[in-house]
């Protein structure tokens, strides 16, 4: 176990803006307690660094409860910090030990590139979700809601690919910078929901065709992802998103 | 006169099916150009965004996030009501207005109550057709389960993480929306002033806080969505970035603070555990459906629990005072929100606290893993199984049932909850107060809307659980997207408003001013360390219970903390690039006069109800003591830095008799 | 490229497609191959093999075949190297400060690909130089056996080849790699096409690797062999 009062070096990537040369920094933080969270820890240090009238550490953050998706930071080379199925947000430091030192870097991906020290801009993802990730249902036209009934497990398959909350882990673990998992990770979510196999094909289509536009890499199965995720989302989605791309692709009339 | 509820005529049931029936339109080819601009991504900004693009209007939607999806509407875990009756328990739409109504202690407005509890049918369809992968029965069809304050079984979920799935579906509805280019969507844009021209909402002024350059947006209507204002505590359930300031800055500009004492303080948080604490974290209320409240019978025994001479395990059952048990035989651990918080205050008062810092309550297991696994041992004829046996089966009954709960826990505190009883203590969680809004959700500047937690409508003075979700996707989906119109029918004939227009300009230079002004400060103190004070006076005398005498304290404090601010806070950086500390500045500057207000009005409300109470007003076994008479009214505040002004609207009770809690 | 194959084919997951056809064709292929080599094994002084070698190279069917062998080898190369630029221009020129094991939930061969292929690529010349193009250009003597036709004595050239240990060598090590490349590529290329089932996906990766060991395992043994039986 960790001691209650740590001393620890830090090595945090600090990147005045999006076009400006990035570098290391090295801060010594004392006083840190098992019980603080991995960004109370930097808030401390950003407390820090502001009373000797300087510029905090950048970083982006904010349920703190592992379900939004804005915190990201790649600790010590993982995403989200070295525990399975963990937001950085919920990272604690008694995971850590007295005398350690610690490299904080930003998601590296050139679809997602850095605005600021730790911060990256995703807007990659929203793009993709607007090029086919929904069901075409306005408001107000939907029949009852148990009029289709969905098999229990089928729910739960599709609810396990829905709990994808965004972060980009996916993309900072893989060695090819794919987001293959995220788009997967929607596509397989509403192909399995009887309401959005209608455009299931279609959606397919256009989420991969953006998710090529957006720069990110191809995927080649490595599954660094699924080891990554947050939310341990499973490759076999992206199997789903392979078979109805194909299907899609070769199968459809257009 | 501004200042009417605009509630329409005609029997309860029907009030809302006429009207809605009855309100101006506005036709397709005159919504193609009229703008509406949309503060907020939640639930209720989500969800309008999108359904006023399919209805044809031309819309802006802002959010400081970097994505609509971030929305801390995301967090909620639980689920969402509805009176579909399902499950043929005897749920209606009725039966849930009623619950509504109760349990916000009545002190909210009945028609907006009972359209709430109408259209909480239709959320349920709309969000299973956009995919929203609620939880099922073996059968295929939906599942319900139940939640505090009601005797039905009318809760939908998806597993604990409800908002995120409902938020989903509201944010690729946006998506599509967004894609149809009848939504045009500006990320990491905040609000910071709404644009008035002849009296009009029209218009807002933005950062883009990736560069730090204002912008001015000019529409026919403006829309907030932008949450609650639970952060003012500083440590709260809220996400760390939820804040007040789109709804400050309208109340700066003569829209009207409702209610701002009402405040949800949730009875099961996991507790602070040092100075350095940024949030708090939420343990579902459906814990406690099996775990036990209690706290040590003697103060020597908590003092050893305290110094870790001793854990809870150690006290044998003669030692230990299960208070809401004892003092609430017919509820037990099951009492609303508001009871079980303010008598987890009073255990800990009488320092009986059971973590280092005093502040917290056990929450014990150990009961129902015995009782799960005796009666799975039956089940599984092992009428001999052993202590250890029992246990085992005991814990995988509650693993399966609270299994994500337990883990969360364990990540936080790194304690086992299996083996050591859960410590909890509560925190702020909701705020039921907000913006004042007619039966429109029009405030009282004409053009302005405040829609979900961002207004003061449903709640009263404390929410039921699951009652959260309902709200902001009914203002979204299905209320909002119609009374709009009854403001915008008479706006066909405004051209586009011109964001280069004299107001625009003038807001812009005023905002300017105000971030100059900050950043000119200069001074020693970080913003999150007035941030943290704030919050400690609002806990401290506006928290779980409040008096006059230390309301005028915590008035004086904040005021004392607020010139402070402008001498000493150093904002680092510059104006004109991303600075988070910049904009929390603004936040804080924000909170600082909001809880000012805050403090005023819980002053103001001489009686004690839902989560408001007054220590003087209590009965003589220290239970709430509401004043009917007197107080049966929405506080209205319009604000002046010296001596803001209240407007009371009566509330009219037609179709509920106003009864007093009790459940004991 | 604005039909529904262009846009298929250019597409990452069309792609992925390709490799993984091309991939699968390949690995079928290798079985193929082994069976034919392992006749080098026969004690009859290469009659088997050499009169299967002259099968392969006259009969209208395989010829046709063993065009489309090499355009698979050209396109799942050309399409490897392509696919390798592009990931490494989406990763971004900043790498990691801290590198580590990325392959958690897969081989280590699996972030290898490139690296592998090209390797197995320039063995693949390497082995076209040495034997094909060694009888195509006709350096190759003759033999006949039981008063057949005459047929080129392969046979003694690959003897020739597998007496020098610096070949053997080469012929091991590259049959290792490509050992790796299938402990991957075999599995991938279901997963590629959507082949990914709960109960059935443990045995195809079962099957991948068996195969992956087995058959490369079976090349290696040739020369070996060879190499011995002529100390």
């Amino acid at each position: 176990m960790s001691a209650d009062n740590m001393k620890l070096t830090l090595k945090i990537w600090r990147q005045k803006s999006a076009n400006a040369k990035g570098h290391f920094d090295t801060h010594t933080l004392e006083g840190v307690t098992s019980h603080m969270s991995f960004l109370e820890m930097l808030d401390v240090l950003n407390e820090q660094i502001i009373n000797e009238q300087k510029e905090p550490v950048a970083f982006e953050h904010d349920c703190r409860e592992g379900i939004c998706g804005t915190c990201s930071l790649v600790i010590n080379g993982y995403p989200h910090g070295p525990q399975q199925g963990t937001t950085t947000c919920q990272l604690h430091m008694r995971h850590f030990n007295d005398g350690d030192t610690i490299t904080i870097e930003p998601w590296r991906s050139s679809a997602f590139p850095v605005v600021k020290d730790l911060v990256v801009n995703r807007d990659a993802f929203d793009r993709i979700i607007q090029a086919g990730g929904y069901i075409s249902a306005n408001t107000g036209q939907a029949q009852d809601g148990n009029a289709i009934p969905i098999e229990k497990d089928q729910a739960n398959e599709a609810m396990d690919a829905a709990t994808c909350i965004g972060c980009g882990a996916c993309v900072a673990a893989c060695p090819n910078a794919s987001a293959m998992l995220f788009t997967s990770a929607k596509v397989s979510h509403l192909a399995l929901m009887p309401q959005g196999e209608v455009e299931a094909s279609q959606r397919a289509i256009r989420m991969v065709e953006q998710h090529d536009a957006e720069g990110f890499g191809r995927c080649s199965n490595i599954t660094a992802c699924e080891a990554e995720c947050p939310k341990e989302i499973s490759v076999e989605h992206i199997a789903r998103l392979n078979r109805e791309y194909l299907s899609a692709s070769v199968g459809s009339k257009k | 006169m501004p200042f009417q509820s605009n509630v329409p005529p005609g029997e309860l049931g029907e009030k809302w099916t006429k009207y809605r029936s009855s309100m101006p339109l506005v036709a397709p080819n005159n919504k193609r150009r009229i703008e509406v601009i949309i503060v907020g991504t939640g639930l209720a900004g989500g969800a309008a965004a999108a359904t006023l693009g399919e209805l044809g209007y031309k819309v802006k939607v802002f959010t400081f996030h970097d994505s609509p999806r971030r929305a801390h509407s995301i967090a909620a875990q639980g689920g969402i009501n509805a009176a579909k009756n399902y499950q043929n328990d005897g749920d209606s739409v009725y039966r849930l207005f009623y619950d509504t109504i109760k349990g916000g202690d009545y002190r909210s407005r009945e028609a907006n109550v009972h359209r709430l509890a109408e259209v909480s049918v239709n959320i349920i369809d709309q969000a299973v057709a956009q995919g929203v992968p609620f939880a099922r029965e073996y059968g295929g069809l939906l599942a319900n389960r139940s939640f505090g304050g009601v005797q039905v079984s009318r809760t939908f979920y998806a597993r604990g993480q409800t908002g995120q799935q409902l938020l989903l579906g509201a944010y690729q509805s946006l998506s599509r929306q967004v894609s149809l280019g009848n939504v045009e969507m500006f990320n990491r844009h905040e609000m910071v002033d709404v644009v008035k021209i002849d009296g009009k909402a029209r218009g807002i002024i933005a950062r883009n806080l990736l560069t730090g350059e204002l912008e001015r947006h000019g529409a026919h209507a403006v829309v907030l969505g932008t949450g609650g204002y639970g952060n003012v505590f500083y440590l709260s359930t809220n996400a760390m970035n939820s804040n007040c300031s789109a709804a400050w800055r309208s109340v700066k500009k003569g829209a009207y603070m409702a209610n701002p004492c009402f405040t949800q303080i949730h009875p099961t948080c996991i507790p602070v555990s040092g100075e350095y604490q940024s949030k708090l974290t939420l343990m579902s209320e459906s814990l406690r459906n099996d775990g036990r409240v209690w706290v040590p019978k003697s103060v020597a025994d908590a003092e050893a629990i305290r110094a870790g001479k001793k854990t809870g395990r150690d006290l044998p059952e003669e030692a230990r005072d299960y208070y809401l048990e004892r003092r609430y035989p017919a509820f037990g651990n099951l009492v609303p929100r508001d009871v079980a918080s303010r008598a987890a205050k009073t255990a800990c008062d009488e320092g009986k606290g059971v973590s280092p810092t005093g502040l917290a309550v056990y929450l014990d297991f150990a009961d129902a893993i015995q009782r799960y696994g005796r009666s799975r041992a039956t089940t599984l004829n092992e009428h001999n199984a052993s202590d250890a046996r029992i246990k085992e089966l005991g814990t995988a009954v509650i693993e399966e049932k609270y299994g994500n709960l337990f883990e969360m826990y364990e990540k936080i505190t790194g304690e086992n909850p299996y083996v050591m009883p859960m410590k909890i203590y509560p925190a702020v969680h909701y705020t039921m107060g907000g913006l004042w809004v007619d039966y429109n959700l029009q405030t009282n500047i004409p053009g302005l809307f405040a829609a979900g937690e961002a207004n003061f409508s449903d709640h009263g003075a404390n929410r039921l659980g699951a009652s959260a979700l309902m709200q902001g996707l009914a203002d979204g989906y299905f209320v909002l997207p119609y009374t709009i119109g009854t403001f915008l029918a008479n706006e066909i004939r405004t051209p586009t408003i011109d964001p280069n227009g004299a107001e625009f300009m003038k807001a812009e230079k005023e905002v300017a001013d105000r971030i100059s002004m900050i950043m000119n400060v200069k001074g020693k103190q970080s913003v999150e360390s007035f941030h943290r004070r704030l919050g400690k006076l609002m806990w401290e005398y506006c928290g779980m219970a409040r008096n006059a005498e230390g309301l005028t304290k915590g008035r004086a404090g904040i005021r004392a903390l607020r010139e402070e601010f402008y001498k000493d806070v150093f904002v680092p950086g510059t104006a004109d690039e991303y600075n988070p500390e910049l904009e929390k500045a603004l936040r804080v500057a924000d909170f600082l006069e909001l809880g000012e207000l805050m403090m005023l009005d819980a002053k103001d409300r001489e009686e004690s109800c839902g989560g408001h109470f007054r220590e003087e007003y209590q009965t003589e076994d220290g239970e709430a003591l509401r004043r009917d008479k007197e107080f049966a009214y929405v506080s209205a505040w319009e604000w002046d830095d010296n001596d803001p002004k209240l407007h009371k609207e009566e509330l009219n009770f037609e179709n509920v008799e106003l009864k007093t809690r009790s459940y004991k | 490229m604005n039909t529904w194959l262009g846009r298929f084919l250019t597409s990452s997951i069309g792609k992925k497609v390709v490799m993984a056809l091309t991939g699968l064709f390949l690995i079928s292929f290798l079985a193929v191959h082994l069976v034919g080599n392992l006749q080098l094994l026969a004690s009859d002084g290469g009659q088997a093999f050499n009169e299967y070698a002259y099968f392969m190279t006259h009969n209208p069917l395989i010829k046709f075949t063993s065009y489309g062998l090499y355009a698979f080898i050209l396109i799942h190369a050309i399409q490897g190297i392509a696919l390798w630029l592009k990931n490494r221009a989406a990763r971004g020129s900043q790498g990691y400060a801290v590198k580590v094991n990325r392959t958690a939930g897969a081989s280590k061969a699996s972030v290898r690909m490139g690296a592998l292929g090209t390797i197995i690529l320039l063995f693949i010349l390497l082995h076209m130089y040495q034997f094909w193009l060694q009888m195509k250009l006709g350096n190759t003597a003759m033999v006949g056996y039981d008063g057949g036709e005459q047929v080129k004595d392969l046979y003694t050239l690959v003897m020739g080849v597998y007496a020098n240990p610096v070949f053997v060598g080469i012929y091991v090590i590259s049959m290792i790699v490509i050992g790796f490349h299938l402990w991957h590529g075999f599995e991938s290329a279901f997963q590629t096409l959507g082949l990914n089932h709960p109960k059935w996906t443990p045995l195809i990766k079962l099957v991948g690797r068996a195969y992956s060991v087995l058959v490369p395992l079976g090349f290696a043994i040739i020369p070996i062999w060879m190499y011995l039986a002529q100390q």
